[in-house]
């Protein structure tokens, strides 16, 4: 697997071959507090770079997942509909949402790296 | 000169903080409350009735074949029971309530005294309309009051809250574009600002429209600029509300009226904020098309008073023909309802959004609302509630971290800047709050801000009032800033119940009782 990939809206996505696994970073989890629901979406469905990919909730609030980059959903993480905690205690590991088959793997490129969405953070603080 | 207590008179301070085990549970005369299943004495009842006599069934096989297992219980431990869970809550009438957006006013007894007049406590919707002329009347003097304020033409009175009141618009205004586009419209985006009520950008998207945000400028208000920008042949409408829930004014009303218009879209305003500004501005010299107005907030009973809330919508010249059925009209002989297609003559109204009339009770209290206090008392109300809420803000920005610069409007918002560092959140310190003796702000809404805190005092509370919950609040800032965290994250001590848990609330619902047999079964 790929280093994470970051957006400004706070997901990340890890490249293998020409399937992206997507979550939302750490930080984000952190800022939406306890997660208690997270829809999904169907298996099968084409995203475009930027549209709602799932929605997730939390004590404090409710926000959209959109997807990094298009693709095709080819699997999503059906461990978070019984354990939404997962979002919780492994953001950027177990609590993964979607993976998406990328025709254009040179998409991620334009997202951040590591060091460039930690400065990224640092900015909104 | 701020007002302060007595402090020198004997309180309860001195009671034990962690109160002693009782045998019941019940604590001084703080009862504790079984749920009525676990009070259950089977064959009690607080009636006595004769025996049904035998009948012929005649349900073909439908009859009920297991007990429904009500509790028996008799009329005094009834009474009882709800006599004791009305006082474990929390209400208008015992104090405080500043709860952000939600106008949480006091509900005058004078509106609870006409409303219980015969002539209207005893109207049922069906009964002749020649014997119901004065509801009639008092439907549409309400209806005239209301556009009159607004400085609207028309107005649909039937919905029967605020987000119901957003439904009837956005529907009237998605009729007026297919209309206008001999069929259905390719206008399919609905813009909204960051700063909206969440039930905005519901609405847009349950009639249909996708929803494009608005980003907020530095100042809390919305971006012309980027609003601007996003306009196109697709933009069906933009939803406003003003003020904002930042407690702003926006103050580019007539801009971004200008703006929609000559894109041939139209302008939803959300009313839920009218009490900042009722008397003063009328939200149609502004430009806009349709406005729902809470009367369960700018017109007292908050929160419906303990019933329904009431949603009416003013609307412009443009969407009128749209307003759904029912509605009033009225010649020399009286007054009459249109309640069929057949009866709207050029009208093309969208149907019907609710069974009858609209919520006939809050009609009544709103309109003796707005007698007693007139157009004069109407614009004091606004002004109150302003002065109310600048005060609160002015008296906390030295120890609590405002948002934006003032002056705000009916409330004002604070975010968690000044908890920084300290280890309490702003849900720990609403808890502390309890604690003290008052209902939370609202918090962690709007979400345009980190942790929010939405104070909305209105202009029920007195200067003695606001002292005191300034007190408190200077007291709780300065206690989390002095590193006493722990009775943030332990609060509340001093409730019948301490800390719940929300997320195993949210996560893991438990939303019906089991008897104890089946919870046991359950478990095996």
């Amino acid at each position: 697997m790929s280093e994470l990939k970051y957006t400004e809206d706070h997901e990340w996505i890890s490249l293998d071959g020409d399937i992206g696994t997507v979550g939302i970073t750490d930080y984000a989890q952190e800022q939406l507090g306890d997660v208690v629901f997270v829809e999904l979406p169907d298996v099968g469905k084409t995203l475009a770079k930027g549209e709602e990919a799932a929605v997730i909730e939390s004590v404090k609030a409710a926000a959209e997942i959109y997807a990094p980059v298009d693709g095709e959903v080819t699997e999503v993480n059906a461990a978070l509909n019984d354990d939404p905690s997962l979002v919780n205690t492994d953001a950027q590991g177990k609590g993964w949402f979607i993976k998406l088959r990328i025709g254009d793997t040179g998409a991620t490129d334009g997202l951040m790296d590591d060091n460039a969405y930690a400065a990224f953070i640092d900015g909104l603080n | 000169m701020a007002h302060s207590r007595d402090l020198s008179r004997p309180r309860q301070a001195g009671s034990p903080v962690a109160a002693r085990d009782t045998v019941l549970g019940h604590q001084g005369l703080r009862l504790e409350e079984d749920l009525l299943f676990e009070l259950d004495s089977p064959g009690l009842s607080g009636v006595d009735l004769p025996n049904v006599p035998a009948v012929e069934a005649r349900l073909g096989g439908l009859e009920r074949r297991s007990e429904i297992g009500l509790p028996g219980l008799s009329e005094p431990e009834i009474v009882r029971h709800y006599t004791r869970l009305s006082q474990k809550n929390y209400a208008i009438d015992m104090g405080t309530y500043p709860l952000g957006s939600c106008t949480m006013k006091h509900n005058p007894r004078l509106n609870e005294k006409v409303v219980r007049l015969p002539g209207f406590a005893g109207l049922h919707p069906l009964q002749p309309v020649e014997t119901a002329q004065g509801a009639l009347e008092l439907i549409d003097a309400t209806a005239q009051w209301l556009k009159t304020l607004t400085g609207m033409p028309a107005i649909a009175m039937s919905p029967a809250a605020g987000a119901h009141g957003e439904l009837c618009g956005m529907m009237a205004i998605r009729a007026a574009l297919d209309a206008r586009d001999g069929g259905e419209t390719p206008r399919r985006r609905v813009l909204v600002p960051e700063s909206a009520h969440g039930t905005n950008p519901a609405t847009a998207a349950a009639c249909g429209f996708t929803v494009d945000p608005i980003p907020a400028n530095d100042d809390g208000r919305v971006d012309v600029a980027a609003f601007a920008a996003k306009l196109g042949d697709d933009v069906a409408a933009v939803m406003l509300t003003n003020p904002n829930t930042c407690g702003l004014f926006e103050p580019d009303m007539i801009e971004i009226a200008r703006l929609i218009h000559q894109a041939d879209g139209y302008f939803y305003c959300d009313g839920a904020n009218f009490n900042a500004i009722v008397g003063r501005v009328r939200p149609g010299d502004l430009g806009i098309d349709c406005m729902h107005i809470n009367l369960h907030k700018t017109f007292s009973t908050p929160h419906g008073g303990g019933g329904p809330g009431a949603g009416p919508v003013v609307l412009s010249e443009a969407l009128a023909p749209f307003a759904p059925r029912p509605w009033i009209v009225h010649d020399g002989d009286g007054f009459a309802l249109v309640e069929n297609d057949a009866d709207t003559g050029d009208a093309t109204p969208i149907g019907r959004l609710k069974g009858f009339h609209g919520q006939m009770g809050m009609f009544v209290r709103a309109f003796a609302y707005m007698l007693s206090h007139g157009k004069d008392g109407l614009s004091q109300v606004s002004g109150d509630a302003v002065l109310n809420a600048n005060y609160v803000m002015a008296r906390l920005q030295d120890v609590m971290t405002p948002s934006f610069e003032g002056p705000c409007m009916h409330e004002c918002l604070f975010d968690d800047r000044f908890l920084d560092g300290s280890g309490v959140t702003t849900l720990d310190f609403s808890k502390a709050m309890i604690d003290e003796g008052y209902h939370p702000m609202t918090m962690y809404f709007p979400l345009v801000v980190h942790g929010a805190m939405l104070i909305e005092p209105t202009e029920t509370e007195s200067k003695r009032g606001l002292d005191d919950f300034i007190a408190v609040m200077r007291r709780l800032a300065e206690s989390a800033r002095a590193g006493e965290q722990a009775r943030f994250t332990g609060a509340p001590e001093f409730t019948p119940r301490r800390r719940l848990d929300e997320t195993m609330a949210a996560r893991k619902p438990v939303l019906r009782w089991f008897p104890a047999a089946e919870t046991a079964e359950a478990a095996e």
